[in-house]
């Protein structure tokens, strides 16, 4: 496991590059046939709202498998990712216009953990149309 | 009406193993639409120590939530499916998942709570490799709505 980041050469406060992710239905419909989850709510907008949702939403483990992005990206090793969770805070709405919503990620080392085994945990910002749609999103990353 | 507290604690028999195909990582890191080599490219992945490719930090998710399922749809426990949301969700990793991997999953009901009418159910889902060594631990938060809420 060799992340590229150095432990050495991060400190609490820096930031890791923050990135957009658009989401559209067929996004959606990709998602659910690698994932399994084909709960009507992420391609029905009939059945979205009279579950009481304002349009279609993206599965909840969408937006945190774009948000560990950020993370994965930076430490150039995806392995590297030794613990990751999330709150559901708010659903992403995708409508149907072909331009969909996107997904702003943004994150940065808050602590230093264990000099020993070079763990820092990373906390992570997700939005979409100015809301915050994970909350206590933290990654532990394993660091060169 | 508020879930039985008595289930608290109740392991469920270990899943039979889901194997885990380098296809099946490729569609999944197309479908988020992530270009790391290291899901797709065995040269990469080994490049940084592993036997083959890896999955991404929350593939695992499908198998061990459909591990839960055993939990969710247990009938004793009667949890009303159709108002569940997925309230928060952690893994904790030994090491990445990796094509090839039989894996096992034992799900336990770690926690039942019951806030203003919802039902709050915490499942652990621990993974196992086919070796019985530990891969990762799924920490699932579901939330049950209680019936006449929307939204």
């Amino acid at each position: 496991m060799t992340a590229k980041i150095s432990y050495d050469d991060v400190e609490a406060g820096t930031e890791l590059p923050a990135q957009s992710f658009p989401v559209t239905r067929d996004t959606l419909v990709r998602y659910a046939g690698a994932s399994g989850d084909f709960n009507p709510i992420h391609w029905n907008e009939k059945i979205a709202k009279e579950v009481g949702l304002p349009d279609v939403i993206a599965h909840g483990m969408f937006t945190m498998a774009e948000a560990a992005r950020v993370v994965t990206d930076w430490t150039g090793d995806p392995g590297a990712v030794v613990e990751y969770g999330v709150r559901f805070t708010k659903p992403v709405v995708v409508p149907n216009d072909g331009e969909g919503a996107v997904i702003e990620v943004s994150g940065k080392v808050a602590a230093k953990l264990d000099d020993e085994a070079r763990t820092v945990r990373v906390d992570l910002i997700a939005t979409s149309a100015g809301q915050k749609v994970l909350g206590m999103s933290r990654a532990v990353v394993k660091l060169a | 009406m508020a879930l039985d507290q008595s289930f608290v604690g109740r392991s469920y028999p270990a899943t039979a193993p889901y194997e885990v195909g380098r296809e099946k990582i490729r569609e999944f890191a197309e479908a988020i639409g992530d270009a790391a080599p290291a899901y797709t490219d065995a040269e990469a992945a080994r490049a940084l120590g592993y036997p083959d490719v890896i999955a991404p930090p929350t593939f695992v998710f499908s198998i061990t939530f459909r591990a839960a399922g055993q939990v969710v749809e247990d009938p004793q426990l009667g949890l009303d499916y159709s108002r569940v949301v997925h309230g928060d969700q952690k893994f904790v990793y030994t090491r990445p998942v990796r094509a090839g991997d039989r894996l096992t999953v034992t799900s336990t009901i770690e926690a039942i709570k019951s806030m203003a009418g919802n039902d709050i159910l915490d499942i652990r889902g621990e993974v196992h490799d086919e070796a019985g060594e530990h891969v990762v631990t799924a920490f699932t938060k579901l939330v049950a709505r209680a019936a006449g809420q929307e939204g």
